[in-house]
């Protein structure tokens, strides 16, 4: 249906202002970032791939 | 200044204060997650229709991004919430009737469950252990999540399934990386409200749980 094409086109229109608030704030604010803490949350995050990765052979 | 004396020298009001809205949001958290399953069990038994996820979804959207920074502060702030995560509920409610149809639906909506409880536990408890302040990424979230968003915005009208898969997978890092950062800013005194610091935990969850559907219904060669 076209007209809940343009209502989730809406809903994602309002989410991207939010989120372009969001980068604009936290881009001016956000504290640098120390040695290793990059590191850390990257691990953090390929944990989360490989462990999608091991649920999608689960369900295969 | 490093950040292992900045916790260790914290001053024992702060860090009580700190302790205290860890202890509530979770508690809200687990409170407002009872509540949408309960809606949603009520949406599965009423039998609403697929259009009901997108209506509920913008209504919470609209209630989230406009009442509830303005009643956070008071008490009314909590029933905002518990208003926006039953229509949460609600909406997906519509959704799990559409999986459960499927032949390998039930142990998708497991998996999804399980994995996302999972996730969540993981990534709190290395927020938590770590001692690292993940609020630098704040800028680095925001940035991704307009990705995402544009993403989403093209994929309404090309509806590419590999676009879609893509999309969830990019949700789910994204909302991985805004539990580490909503963590650590309640550790660390970033975030003093517990009600939008669980608005925005329980986002991340749920956007975590509907990708994860999407992305093992896509992958199980059932949708």
């Amino acid at each position: 249906m076209d007209w809940m094409k343009i209502l989730a086109a809406v809903a994602l229109l309002m989410m991207l202002f939010v989120s372009w608030r969001g980068f604009k704030w936290w881009s001016a604010n956000s504290p640098k970032a120390e040695k290793g803490d990059w590191n850390s949350a990257l691990l953090a995050l390929a944990a989360v791939a490989a462990f999608v990765a091991l649920l999608i052979m689960m369900v295969r | 200044m490093n950040r292992f004396e900045t916790a260790v020298a914290q001053p024992r009001g702060m860090a009580t204060e700190t302790n205290k809205v860890l202890k509530n949001t979770y508690m809200l958290l687990s409170a407002t997650l009872g509540f949408s399953a309960l809606t949603a069990m009520l949406s599965m038994s009423i039998g609403t229709s697929p259009m009901t996820y997108l209506l509920s979804l913008i209504a919470a959207m609209v209630l989230g991004m406009f009442v509830l920074p303005r009643t956070a502060n008071s008490s009314a702030g909590i029933g905002v919430l518990f208003l926006i995560t039953g229509l949460l509920g609600f909406g997906l409610g519509a959704v799990l009737s559409i999986y459960l149809a499927l032949p390998k639906g039930p142990e998708i909506i497991a998996t999804a469950f399980g994995g996302t409880g999972v996730i969540f536990l993981g990534l709190s408890g290395y927020a938590l252990t770590t001692k690292r302040n993940f609020s630098f990424m704040g800028g680095f979230l925001f940035a991704g999540m307009m990705v995402v968003v544009i993403a989403m915005l093209a994929n309404l009208f090309f509806a590419l399934p590999a676009l879609s898969l893509a999309v969830s997978a990019g949700i789910i890092l994204l909302m991985s990386g805004f539990i580490l950062f909503d963590t650590s800013r309640i550790i660390h005194g970033g975030e003093t409200n517990y009600i939008m610091a669980t608005f925005s935990l329980y986002m991340s969850i749920f956007n975590i749980f509907i990708s994860l559907l999407q992305i093992l219904g896509l992958m199980s060669g059932d949708d």
